[in-house]
């Protein structure tokens, strides 16, 4: 049993490698294939676009329009999109493509925002519960179960409301911060769950018991076999859910219990609105279509990560 | 059979799995026999089949000879260490030595990994086995051992066929120049067509390499052809141990001829001349086995002495080679040869 004895079996060793340049290459990782591979596809590519211009709007309002939110002028109240004013006038005369613009911020920070902590957080007590398994792991399942069983809306009602009172005196930072908090509060078990049943699927799978067969050490299984099989649904489950939160904030602002003035919004100039939607639908109508937008394009990107992150979808 | 010392021998091999009920606190109701006391030798450059049906604790025996279950009791030798007590360093210095080739090429591989970092992955692990600069290159000198592609480095698993798989997980298993591969079904689950080569590979392989098997398989044809000595599993425990021909031409426990009895003849004249033996009932549960004799439930044969007296495994008058029967005795069920 000698190298020479493997060297001599291997036959056709030097054949016309040269044919096959993208085979000779360096060995890729599968995040470097991934990457690759997304940027092939005008699926992902569109919606990025999309998001990246949102992002631009949301760092640099002032990029895309002189006309300030807040300036007021009643005499406009209403009146309908003009070369003046794209969107037309909202109740208060105030230009709605503006408060478009400047709504791009708070409604992308939370949502980006609330997916971050809820991913982390829920991630990292998934991982480990599916991991650890035994008594950890109940005991994380059952901290998340209750957590779990709070209906969204209505937690999210609940805590709000409850802080109505503490949060008059905050500022519009303060207001989104708390926002931002009760919805990862309740956004994260549903990431748990995702999390620990993909560490449980992957735990188990023959190819870890190859690589313990071989010797690895814990740390290499965790993060060459479980970690890359288990983060690929998380990922693409956070990816997703940017366009939910995104428009879940929406949904709390337009019940009155989430984002409100002096914060803009796109879920405030709804809600603000909906009364008036049969007397002139436009101060309602391009927010929401704005919304639309940019959750169909996170939902887009996510479609495509796990798409790219599936080696036998490709 | 190049050498005559074993190069590892099991001895008195017993893995319990607890029974529990109870989702918080987790009571013991028993336990079931999964291996029970099993003893071998496996040679140098030998093949040991293991066969037997579903359940009978053939994949726990392997994972046992792994290293990847401790075993309730019992020792598994390799060259005179017994590898069920070693930890750390000297139990990762073992795994060079013994490897496995799974069941199911389908689950083995890691379906986000490259073929050329699966293969590549035991040299990660062991550095000191190839030098970083040689190690693509050695990866590419197994791909094509195993007659892959040495090309197809960057694909993944899922663009190959099973039986490309299972060749895969067989360059796997060389990398690190084992002595000994467990092969746990290797080929249960490919076609038959496909069955062949593989089986043919692991052939040139062993006398490329000098390696030893052991062979496990629920398929007694696949078995007669590649092993040189056969154990037939029962229940947890080894019944009847020999040469194949001795196994295959004069078995003598009952339940080795019943299994021989429903192997397929490929040949008219001999399948009119076979007997067929149909068993009655299903193996009893491994929780609860039957006293005495663990097989009396469904043999023939049976006495009020085989559910009073466990049977040993050993030669008796009328049966030349160990074989754990009270009524042993010589029987061709098949007259095929």
């Amino acid at each position: 049993m000698s190298d020479p004895q493997i060297a001599a079996m291997s036959r056709h060793e030097d054949e016309d490698r040269s044919a096959h340049p993208e085979m000779t290459g360096q060995v890729r990782s599968l995040w470097s294939d991934a990457w690759h591979d997304l940027l092939r596809k005008p699926s992902f590519l569109i919606p990025l676009v999309i998001v990246g211009l949102f992002v631009l709007i949301a760092i640099f309002p002032g990029l895309f329009t002189n006309a300030d939110p807040e300036y007021a002028e009643l005499s406009k109240s209403m009146q309908g999109p003009s070369a003046e004013a794209w969107f037309g006038y909202d109740l208060q005369g105030r230009d709605v493509f503006a408060r478009t613009i400047y709504g791009a911020r708070p409604s992308i920070i939370v949502g980006t925002l609330a997916v971050l902590l809820a991913t982390l957080f829920g991630g990292l007590i998934g991982i480990i519960a599916g991991y650890a398994g035994g008594w950890i792991d109940s005991l994380l399942s059952r901290f998340t179960e209750i957590f779990l069983g709070l209906p969204y809306v209505l937690g999210a009602i609940i805590i709000l409301s409850a802080l109505a009172n503490t949060r008059s005196g905050i500022g519009s930072f303060g207001i989104m911060m708390i926002v931002t908090l009760v919805m990862a509060l309740l956004g994260w078990p549903l990431v748990t769950r995702i999390a620990r049943s993909a560490m449980l699927a992957v735990k188990h799978s023959d190819y870890v018991q190859a690589a313990r067969g071989l010797g690895a050490s814990p740390v290499r299984i965790v993060f060459k076999h479980l970690l890359p099989n288990a983060l690929a649904p998380i990922i693409v489950i956070a990816t997703i859910s940017v366009g939910t939160f995104i428009s879940a904030e929406a949904v709390l602002s337009f019940l009155g219990i989430g984002l409100r003035p002096p914060v803009i919004s796109w879920g405030v100039a709804i809600a603000d609105h909906q009364n008036l939607m049969r007397q002139a639908a436009h101060p309602v109508l391009f927010p929401a279509a704005a919304l639309t937008v940019v959750v169909i394009a996170f939902v887009m990107i996510g479609d495509a990560v796990r798409e790219a992150l599936d080696p036998k979808l490709r | 059979m190049t050498h005559d010392e074993p190069v590892l021998q099991v001895r008195d091999l017993v893995k319990h799995f607890p029974l529990t009920q109870g989702v918080v606190f987790k009571r013991r109701i028993g336990e079931i026999k999964a291996v029970d006391g099993v003893s071998f030798d496996l040679n140098r450059g030998e093949t040991l089949g293991i066969v037997g049906e579903s359940g009978c604790g053939k994949s726990t025996l392997a994972k046992l000879m792994m290293a990847l279950e401790r075993p309730t009791a019992g020792q598994i030798l390799f060259e005179g260490t017994d590898i069920t007590q070693l930890k750390g360093k000297t139990l990762k210095a073992m795994r060079r030595k013994v490897q496995m080739v799974m069941q199911d090429p389908y689950t083995s591989l890691n379906p986000r990994m490259t073929v050329g970092d699966i293969v590549g992955e035991p040299f990660q692990i062991h550095p000191e086995v190839a030098p970083k600069g040689s190690r693509k290159q050695k990866v590419r000198e197994l791909l094509d051992v195993v007659g892959l592609d040495p090309d197809h480095i960057n694909r993944y698993p899922h663009q190959f066929s099973g039986g490309q798989r299972q060749r895969i997980g067989i360059a796997r298993g060389l990398a690190l120049r084992p002595d000994v591969i467990v092969c746990d079904e290797p080929v249960s689950a490919l076609d038959v067509s496909i069955q062949a080569q593989v089986i043919n590979l692991l052939e040139g392989l062993q006398d490329e390499f000098n390696l030893s098997y052991i062979f496990i398989a629920h398929d007694l044809s696949i078995v007669r052809h590649i092993a040189d000595r056969v154990a037939v599993m029962y229940l947890g425990k080894l019944v009847e141990v020999g040469s194949d021909a001795e196994i295959y031409e004069s078995p003598t426990h009952p339940y080795t001829q019943a299994l021989l009895s429903a192997v397929p003849v490929p040949d008219p004249e001999g399948r009119e001349s076979r007997e067929r033996i149909t068993l009655q009932g299903d193996p009893p549960s491994p929780a609860n086995p039957p006293s005495g004799c663990s097989f009396r439930t469904r043999c023939w044969k049976a006495q009020d002495v085989c559910a009073s007296e466990v049977p040993e495994l050993e030669p008796r008058a009328a049966a030349p080679h160990p074989s754990r029967c009270h009524f042993a005795e010589v029987h061709d069920v098949v007259h095929a040869s």
